[in-house]
């Protein structure tokens, strides 16, 4: 067996993580080597399921390059005639721009409701955390509770309360409701206990610096990996929220893409040019998602462990 | 429930400000404030008007007679008990829960120790492949295996003209496909970043005695991130009490899902009727009973998993 070839040298560096990474790669020294019968099992396991994820993506990119005759006769999970840019076009072009109205939507929706939820939620989670004051045990227990409480068994009474208003079907009534995160300050407390030292509020008493101060100018950076998990969870939750919306919007141009998307979906039969729209809508949609992720990778892979670690 | 964080220091070194009982009280009302206002008004507001409403009924008088809403005490608790769509609807979704939940906690436990083991290479795009579905909302996933189930629209067209993942008795489960897709690399990912936290030394021994990769995943690794499985289960509990999305757009594929076919749905088409108040009574039991299941699960799993 000669597989592995990580060189000797790479147990010079001191750090902890480079002892980490030698055990993952498997240096000849650190014990019994795996079976060739395992490890091809291992990669077969992956290699399945690997097609299992990213074929219904590869297949939604492939039906988007398509023309609306090539998508049902030609073969779906190969590329023929593209013509994604006439496709793009065309979908954005549809019922005076409406998609792009959408998507903005969402954007406002999910980016400025995670933003505020984050900021709310870390200033409760640090002070639940750092400070102690009556009824901050109560405090925290309800807001656990509001944990196992799911924001779709909110969405009818919240509905009931905004039409007793009479703000139903207004961009409020979906932003506001979004940015109350109870997740995010069980978060943000467990991590600030662990990551702020007392001393180091200490210190910047000791130099006059105000507690709420003191706060955004350097306990938000010792949070900062487990404020932007929640940043993301939230706007993950957002975007992906449907009851909220699907009950109390009735004007299609205050709809986020989901509910714009779905409500395209459900008169395809009538429209039959929408089903292509749906499909080239859906990937535009999943776009700003995958870019998130991919750009705020390094932050929440540290952050998401966070929440079991008690 | 730690709440020594500030005893230890403030026992040795007593904080300047004593004019006050409770020090940086204004800083606290900064911070807790914000939250807590917004928390009420839309946390707990709607509990509380959700039960309020839920004990509402609809009088006449007359046949004819303008209706006007009075109190009916648990009248309409006893509509809940006595409408059997909403029990079906709650056996379905239980049903699911007990098959799809344990498969996709199980592949994303496997996938999360195999990515976690030397056996694998690749690390890195296998995590983004298996975690990309994630980005797809659940409206459009299942959009997407719409497509991809119907007869004549899907790329697996020799399959799905020969068995019709649409039909009543198979809807369920292509449901719980699409909601596995969509959260097995998340659930694998939670698992896999509290597989990293534990240290290296904590196996080296194992390793040295020559314990198989199969054995330390058993004995030493799936034990020690018991907790995070468990916070994925709980999650998972919740979701699939609360289907909605999915359902919803399945039906404009088949016919096969009914207006009363998850708790959700039916909570949804009540209040189209519009009958709020029995509305209002299905979401508080299904709040509550999401609310005992997942709080007895965790009590039950905590003492299993840390006595």
């Amino acid at each position: 067996m000669s597989t592995p070839v990580v060189p000797p040298t790479i147990t010079a560096p001191p750090s902890a993580r480079a002892a980490t990474r030698a055990r993952r790669t498997g240096t000849p020294a650190s014990g019994p080597r795996e079976s060739i019968l395992s490890r091809t099992s291992a990669m077969l396991i992956m290699a399945v399921f690997t097609l299992y994820f990213l074929t219904p993506i590869w297949w939604l990119l492939v039906a988007s390059t398509k023309s609306r005759g090539d998508l049902t006769t030609t073969n779906a999970l190969w590329f023929s005639d593209i013509q994604l840019g006439e496709n793009l076009a065309a979908v954005f072009g549809y019922q005076g721009g409406i998609l792009v109205k959408w998507l903005g939507n969402s954007l406002a929706y999910a980016g400025g409701g995670a933003l505020l939820a984050t900021l709310l939620a870390g200033m409760c989670g640090y002070a639940l955390a750092k400070y102690r004051f009556p009824g901050r045990e109560v405090l925290f227990n309800v807001v656990l509770g509001g944990v196992l409480v799911p924001a779709t068994a909110l969405a009818l009474p919240l509905f009931l309360i905004f039409s007793e208003v009479g703000a139903t079907n207004t961009f409020w009534s979906v932003f506001l409701p979004s940015i109350v995160s109870p997740f995010g300050v069980y978060l943000t407390r467990i991590f600030a206990a662990a990551s702020v030292p007392d001393e180091l509020m200490e210190a910047a008493r000791l130099d006059g610096s105000g507690e709420v101060r003191t706060y955004f100018t350097v306990s938000v950076r010792l949070m900062f990996p487990a404020l932007v998990t929640v940043f993301l969870f939230q706007f993950v939750a957002i975007w992906n929220n449907f009851f909220l919306p699907l009950i109390m919007l009735r004007d299609s141009a205050l709809f986020p893409v989901t509910l714009g998307l779905y409500n395209w979906n459900s008169v395809v039969n009538q429209v039959p040019e929408l089903r292509l729209y749906v499909l080239v809508g859906a990937l535009v949609s999943i776009l700003p998602l995958i870019a998130l992720f991919l750009l705020l990778q390094r932050f929440w892979r540290s952050g998401l462990g966070t929440g079991a670690i008690k | 429930m730690s709440t020594t964080t500030l005893d230890a220091p403030s026992a040795t070194a007593p904080s300047p400000v004593t004019r006050t009982r409770v020090p940086h009280k204004s800083a606290i009302a900064v911070f807790v404030l914000p939250f807590g206002v917004l928390f009420s008004m839309f946390y707990l507001l709607p509990i509380g008007y959700a039960v309020w409403q839920s004990t509402r009924v609809v009088q006449r008088e007359g046949t004819f007679g303008p209706p006007t809403e009075v109190f009916g005490g648990l009248t309409q608790y006893r509509n809940v008990l006595e409408n059997d769509a909403f029990w079906e609807s709650i056996g379905r979704v239980l049903l699911f829960g007990i098959v799809q939940v344990p498969i996709m906690l199980g592949l994303a436990l496997l996938f999360a120790l195999l990515l976690d083991s030397p056996l694998v290479r690749g690390r890195r795009f296998f995590r983004l492949a298996f975690f990309a579905p994630y980005a797809v909302p659940g409206v459009i996933a299942a959009i997407m295996w719409g497509f991809l189930y119907s007869p004549n629209l899907s790329p697996f067209r020799p399959l799905t003209a020969e068995i019709n993942f649409l039909s009543a008795d198979l809807v369920l489960w292509a449901i719980a496909n699409v909601v596995t897709w969509v959260y097995v690399g998340y659930n694998m990912l939670i698992i896999y970043s509290s597989l990293l936290a534990i240290p290296a030394e904590v196996y080296e021994a194992a390793r040295l005695d020559g314990a198989s990769q199969f054995r330390i995943a058993w004995s030493i690794k799936i034990p020690l991130v018991m907790p995070a499985i468990i916070l994925t289960a709980i999650f998972s509990i919740i979701g699939t009490l609360q289907l909605l999305a999915e359902p919803q757009v399945f039906r404009t594929f088949t016919s096969s899902v009914t207006s009363d076919f998850t708790p959700n749905l039916l909570v949804y088409t009540t209040a189209s009727v519009p009958n709020p108040s029995l509305a209002a009574a299905f979401s508080v039991v299904l709040a509550l009973a999401t609310f005992i299941l997942s709080f007895t699960f965790l009590k039950v799993t905590q003492r299993k998993a840390f006595q």
